[in-house]
């Protein structure tokens, strides 16, 4: 307040004094004009890829998503909202999207429960976490191509070892690969089995809680699960939800082992069960070529992510803790 | 104090700064005593060791059987890829040998260490420059355009995939390594921010001092802040480095139509895939897949032996972004 009133009785007050420098005002009082044309510069190779590769790439998807592009016969011409009528008169869309959908209530939720399983593991280790973490790190850095070949013959139905070793306790396994309804967790299987990436964010998350708490914990009696429940789970509750944010994009997006398990043989039909969002606008596409549809595909897929991304947002803050609150 | 003194002075505060505050760590606070001893959750009673432990190996052993399993498949003769017995009846070490044969597995190869090393290169040198404008320059719209950056982490890759792909088209480039890197020149939101943080660890004194040396913000970038942050440099590098190696799509995209010779291995390993299925054409010859997934392998596990702090580090950083 009393800089206000400074800066008001400054202003106030008649100029008999003789002139001062000459005062720096707006651009010049901030900043250094050669800083800032320097600072401009060493940003300006993202700047430019923006423009090119993500603002202009996205007006560019906009703009063809109301043309009938086909990149194979090279025509375009303007077709209006015909592209967003057909997303919701295509059956496959909205089968993908319902695929989709299940996957990521599946995958989201298991993700994050076994990666904190296992990050709350680690942290109990002392000396010999390090072994146990590079352990569980491997299938991460194994190439996904190379996972799914072996995945392949892991889930096979009839030979493959996770239905042999079901068999030990008695199970008959699924034919995970063949049957509709077994095609989703195959997937989430081979997920969960390259967790490793959310757990060290878990990891380092929990080595982050104050011991003490803990301690004044146990000796007002809580047990185990109510300190899990009101000491852990809060005081991660930021690496939980930027977890949750980020695997459900990417569950999303899921791609890579549908089109590698399921989709890679053209010649050969897969349960529609396995057929997702991502995998069915590839093949409008890059196999169909009909650019202008998968273009509005890719921006209801935008908006969707966005949806829940958003929603997630605002669930999220009423319950995730900050440490020190001062961002 | 000329500039390699100073830079050298920075180099002893490096291990601090790399240690507490850029990479591991949120900032140390004042006042409070060190955590460090106290960091781990020890089970007190032994039921609860022996649990503990019992997780801990069979864990282990389930993250590690389809790797067996892998290995195993690679020298199983042709008959046995698909029966269900983990070890083969018969070895068939020469399966190594002919798969050379069988695949181009050495220009997929080739492909594969030529298209990363571009990709992580550029995307390390890109982002660090970027980065330093962002961490070490003042300039209008700063803060706006970082809070741009980082909402760029948030775009699904789905929506720029199809103009990129016509972008590309455009320039003739189709069916060369270009669209598998040639983006990564402009730096990349993720490593920008990693960067940045890292260089905000630095101390300010050391720029200004180099400065009335004389040094021009070009210098100050290429003398003092890149060789201090070669730590998380590397962390960029190694993670552009496996996410280059792994990258199907792109392959799939701008590499398919062409000859296979010309593919990147993940892509030829689909290929092969598909190939030597049991559907297309009987039991194949899947133990050849089984090796080729095998070799491409190898490498990632050799990079995070040698940089596994990087990448465990690299990882924890991302959960700190929120």
């Amino acid at each position: 307040m009393t800089t206000h009133a400074e800066r008001d009785a400054e202003a106030a007050a008649p100029r008999s004094l003789p002139p001062r420098r000459k005062k720096k005002t707006g651009f010049a009082a901030k900043y250094n004009k050669r800083e800032a044309i320097a600072g401009y510069l060493f940003i300006a190779p993202w700047v430019i890829g923006f423009l090119v590769f993500t603002l202009g790439a996205m007006i560019y998807s906009l703009v063809i998503s109301f043309s009938n592009y086909n990149l194979a016969r090279n025509t375009a011409t303007p077709v209006g909202f015909a592209n967003y009528e057909r997303l919701f008169e295509d059956p496959k869309v909205a089968l993908a999207l319902g695929n989709t959908l299940v996957y990521a209530l599946m995958a989201v939720p298991l993700e994050v429960a076994f990666a904190l399983f296992l990050a709350m593991l680690l942290a109990r280790v002392g000396k010999g976490a390090g072994f146990f973490r590079t352990v569980y790190y491997l299938p991460k850095m194994t190439p996904t191509v190379a996972t799914a070949s072996v995945f392949l013959l892991l889930l096979n139905g009839n030979t493959g070892a996770i239905n042999r070793g079901l068999s030990v306790i008695g199970i008959e396994g699924p034919q995970w690969l063949v049957d509709p309804a077994w095609v989703k967790p195959s997937i989430v299987l081979m997920t969960l089995w390259t967790v490793s990436g959310t757990m060290v964010i878990f990891l380092a998350a929990l080595k982050n809680v104050p011991r003490d708490l803990y301690e004044v914990a146990s000796l007002d009696g809580a047990g185990p699960v109510r300190q899990f429940f009101t000491i852990t789970v809060p005081m991660i509750s930021s690496a939980i939800f930027f977890n949750v944010i980020v695997l459900t994009i990417a569950a999303f997006q899921i791609f890579d082992q549908a089109y590698l398990l399921f989709w890679r043989d053209q010649s050969n039909s897969s349960p529609e069960s396995s057929l997702f969002y991502a995998v069915y606008l590839f093949q409008q596409a890059f196999r169909q070529f009909n650019f202008g549809f998968a273009a509005a595909m890719a921006w209801l897929l935008f908006m969707i992510i966005m949806l829940i991304t958003f929603i997630q947002m605002k669930f999220g803050n009423r319950f995730v803790y900050y440490e020190g609150d001062d961002r | 104090m000329s500039v390699t003194e100073s830079s050298s002075e920075a180099l002893k505060l490096r291990g601090q700064v790399i240690g507490e505050q850029a990479v591991t760590g949120p900032p140390p606070r004042q006042n409070l005593p060190s955590r460090k001893p106290d960091r781990w959750y020890k089970p007190k009673s032994v039921i609860g060791k022996i649990f503990l432990w019992i997780g801990l190996i069979g864990f282990s052993l389930l993250f590690m059987y389809p790797f067996v399993w892998l290995l195993a498949a690679s020298l199983k003769p042709r008959g046995q890829v698909f029966d269900n017995a983990l070890w083969p009846r018969t070895l068939v070490p020469e399966n190594y040998v002919e798969v050379w044969n069988q695949l181009p597995l050495i220009s997929w190869m080739f492909n594969s260490i030529a298209i990363a090393l571009l990709a992580a290169t550029a995307v390390a040198v890109s982002s660090s420059v970027v980065a330093f404008g962002f961490a070490y320059f003042k300039f209008p719209a700063r803060n706006l355009l970082f809070g741009l950056v980082l909402a760029t982490m948030m775009l699904p890759g789905a929506v720029t995939m199809l103009p990129q792909y016509l972008i590309w088209k455009e320039l003739g480039l189709i069916g060369t390594w270009a669209p598998l890197w040639g983006a990564n020149l402009f730096g990349s939101a993720f490593y920008i921010f990693l960067q940045r943080q890292f260089f905000l660890g630095l101390p300010r004194e050391l720029f200004e001092a180099a400065r009335i040396d004389g040094a021009s913000y070009w210098g100050l970038f290429r003398r003092i802040a890149m060789p201090l942050s070669i730590p998380s440099f590397i962390i960029v590098f190694v993670f552009e480095f496996q996410a280059s190696w792994n990258n199907l799509q792109a392959a799939l995209i701008y590499l398919n139509a062409g000859s296979v010779e010309g593919f990147t291995a993940p892509l030829g390993i689909a290929y092969a895939m598909t190939k030597y299925s049991p559907t297309a054409g009987g039991q194949g010859d899947y133990q050849y897949v089984m090796v080729a997934s095998l070799l491409i392998t190898i490498p990632m596990l050799l990079i995070f032996a040698f940089g596994q702090r990087y990448f465990i580090e690299g990882v924890a950083t991302q959960g700190r972004k929120g």
